[in-house]
């Protein structure tokens, strides 16, 4: 909402233009080692190059969750009065990327095993368990009325979700069938070279692009919060 | 193109085509913040 000196929303350090450039020039880095850097897999071949982006995107959409639960706790804990929109847009980023990773799954699924989906893989059904939760988040809190009750019932909800996410990401450790590959173990992560160093590029360069979207779509909701504000007075 | 080929573009084309679709909303949804802004503000002036 909006500060008390007029301002929409809360200071941030680094400046909306100078993301947007970090995320052009993080994602073509990235898409250049992708297709042009990396080797091929020993095992999976040119396909394995999905793995960039789509292992990003997981760890993105986790972390966009685990902000959420964070911004909920926080509204819960210390009544700050952005921290319900900021979660709000961060459980909204962590939808999107879950979709994303979904779709990217299901192709990588498709060339790797020759099926869209396997039921019968923890992995891929805990993930969408977690996906699903989250997207009924929305449900929840556009069937209540703007307002207090609203915040708060999103708020417990984003936290009660964020319990999925270790279980998702522990269910391929977990799984006895292991068909989908386990890249990162207790010693780290099982490749290493222009694999590791293009990942890390592609973490980076996903890990951006989402606080950019984030701050981007923050900025509008503060705005419409803001306008509201302005008709109503 | 093999079939590896033509499943990773499309896997590149799904990220990019959905990243593409949110920045078209949020850019729409500005627009018509923006488009408020300028109604509210000859109400801002004559008050």
């Amino acid at each position: 909402m909006s500060g008390h000196n007029g301002k929409v929303g809360r200071a941030h350090r680094i400046p909306l233009p100078t993301l947007a450039v970090a995320t052009f020039v993080l994602v073509t880095l990235a898409l250049a080692l992708v297709f042009f850097v990396a080797p091929n897999d020993a095992d999976q071949g040119f396909r394995q190059r999905i793995f960039y982006f789509h292992v990003s995107i997981a760890f993105t959409s986790y972390l966009c969750f685990g902000a959420g639960a964070w911004k909920a706790l926080r509204h819960l804990w210390k009544r700050d009065p952005h921290a319900d929109l900021e979660s709000y847009v961060a459980v909204h980023q962590g939808v999107i990327f879950g979709a994303l990773v979904l779709l990217t799954g299901t192709i990588w699924a498709k060339t790797s095993w020759g099926h869209w989906w396997v039921w019968s893989e923890d992995q891929l059904v805990l993930f969408l368990v977690l996906f699903l939760f989250y997207a009924a988040y929305f449900m929840l809190r556009y069937s209540v009325d703007p307002g207090p009750q609203r915040a708060n019932m999103s708020a417990v909800y984003a936290l009660f979700g964020v319990v999925l996410v270790p279980v998702s990401f522990m269910a391929i450790r977990l799984s006895q069938r292991l068909i989908h590959p386990q890249v990162f173990t207790r010693h780290g992560a099982n490749f290493g070279g222009w694999i590791l160093v293009t990942y890390l590029v592609a973490q980076a360069a996903v890990l951006v692009l989402a606080y950019t979207l984030y701050r981007v779509e923050l900025t509008g909701k503060l705005i419409d919060a803001r306008l509201r504000e302005l008709r109503l007075a | 193109m093999t079939s590896a080929e033509t499943y990773v573009t499309a896997a590149y084309c799904v990220i990019f085509g959905m990243v593409l679709l949110y920045v078209v909303l949020i850019a729409l949804k500005l627009q018509r913040l923006q488009r408020e802004v300028e109604k509210l503000a000859p109400k801002d002036e004559d008050g």
